[in-house]
């Protein structure tokens, strides 16, 4: 290696040496492949998104903290209960939601709450988080929703 | 290029030539990086009203004023008590709102016209997704035609349009605004 290089530089013509591009790119790939974090939470309930046309999309995915509603995911894919699941642990008790989002509206007070409600959810337990989310004051909501298929 | 990859070779035989590994490492970073999408959260948007003080009183509204919007445990909607289907809805909420007095059933003004929807507690979810996006789309046909009268192709032009300009005022939101009353829901577990 260093003959071949000074051979090169003694011909008057300095070149950068390319021969480590290659390995310099593949070592920026493998740093941001070993930073990036996919933050893959286990969802323990069932969440069927509807569909719906009228969609608007959120842009800025720092903002958004998401509220899963469905049945309990159980094993040999039956379903249960219906359960609340904030980040990766279920709710208890419905009244500590205003607490835990209030503490998230501290942190990020543009937050917005997408509710991932499953379809055959039933409206009382989609109420009663929402109230519970006019208490924490984040009052921007999103109902997630899928891209309407066409009929057919 | 040639010339050199010859010279090279005279010199030192045989040799995979190195230089182009950079561009294929490039290559192969812009073609994941393009092809990788990032999954991007799609939804019906809602803004909640804050908490009630104790002794509020919600603000009078005359009643032609507001659409009433039910749908009951078995996903059947009433319209101002008529029974009525989910596509019926669209066009219900367009007719109230576009009223401008000239039907006395519906809306006296665009300002003053209100759609309240209200559900059981066992209403599905999905049904009243179904019933809101219903509501939402007739909002956005409004839009719509208002952009194209006032020479836009569509309101998401107009929008696109009031974001490059750096504009707060929407007017065709100031005109047309959606003013939806979702109310607590009855009924028992």
């Amino acid at each position: 290696m260093s003959t071949h290089f000074q051979k090169k530089s003694a011909k008057s013509q300095p070149s950068i040496p390319m021969a480590s591009m290659p390995d310099i790119i593949f070592m920026l790939i493998i740093f941001f492949m070993v930073t990036t974090v996919l933050r893959e939470q286990e969802i323990q309930v069932r969440t069927t998104l509807p569909q719906a046309e009228a969609l608007t999309k959120i842009e800025q995915k720092r903002l958004v903290s998401y509220i899963y509603i469905g049945p309990r995911r159980l094993a040999n894919n039956q379903v249960g209960e219906t359960a609340i699941q904030i980040d990766d642990a279920l709710i208890e008790e419905v009244g500590t939601i205003r607490n835990i989002m209030y503490l998230k509206y501290l942190e990020q007070p543009r937050l917005i709450v997408s509710l991932r409600v499953d379809q055959e959810a039933s409206m009382g337990a989609v109420t009663d988080v929402q109230q519970e989310l006019r208490e924490a004051g984040t009052l921007r909501i999103n109902y997630s929703s899928r891209t309407e298929q066409p009929a057919g | 290029m040639a010339g050199l990859l010859k010279k090279k070779r005279e010199r030192e035989g045989g040799e995979i030539p190195t230089a182009s590994m950079a561009d294929i490492a490039f290559l192969l970073l812009i073609f994941f990086l393009v092809t990788t999408t990032i999954n991007v959260d799609t939804g019906i948007g809602m803004t909640l009203p804050p908490p009630l003080e104790e002794d509020q009183e919600p603000p009078p509204v005359r009643e032609r004023n507001m659409l009433a919007i039910l749908v009951n445990a078995q996903g059947r909607v009433l319209i101002e008590d008529q029974p009525a289907s989910i596509p019926m809805v669209r066009e219900e909420v367009k007719k109230h709102t576009l009223n401008e007095g000239a039907d006395p059933n519906y809306a006296e003004s665009i300002d003053l016209a209100i759609v309240s929807l209200k559900t059981d507690r066992q209403t599905p979810y999905d049904t009243y997704i179904n019933v809101l996006d219903e509501i939402w789309m007739a909002y956005f046909e409004m839009w719509d035609a208002e952009a194209r009268a006032m020479g836009y192709p569509s309101y998401a032009a107009y929008r696109d349009y009031l974001d490059e300009n750096n504009i707060e005022e929407n007017a065709i939101r100031e005109k047309i605004g959606a003013q939806l009353s979702i109310a607590e829901p009855e009924g028992e577990e």
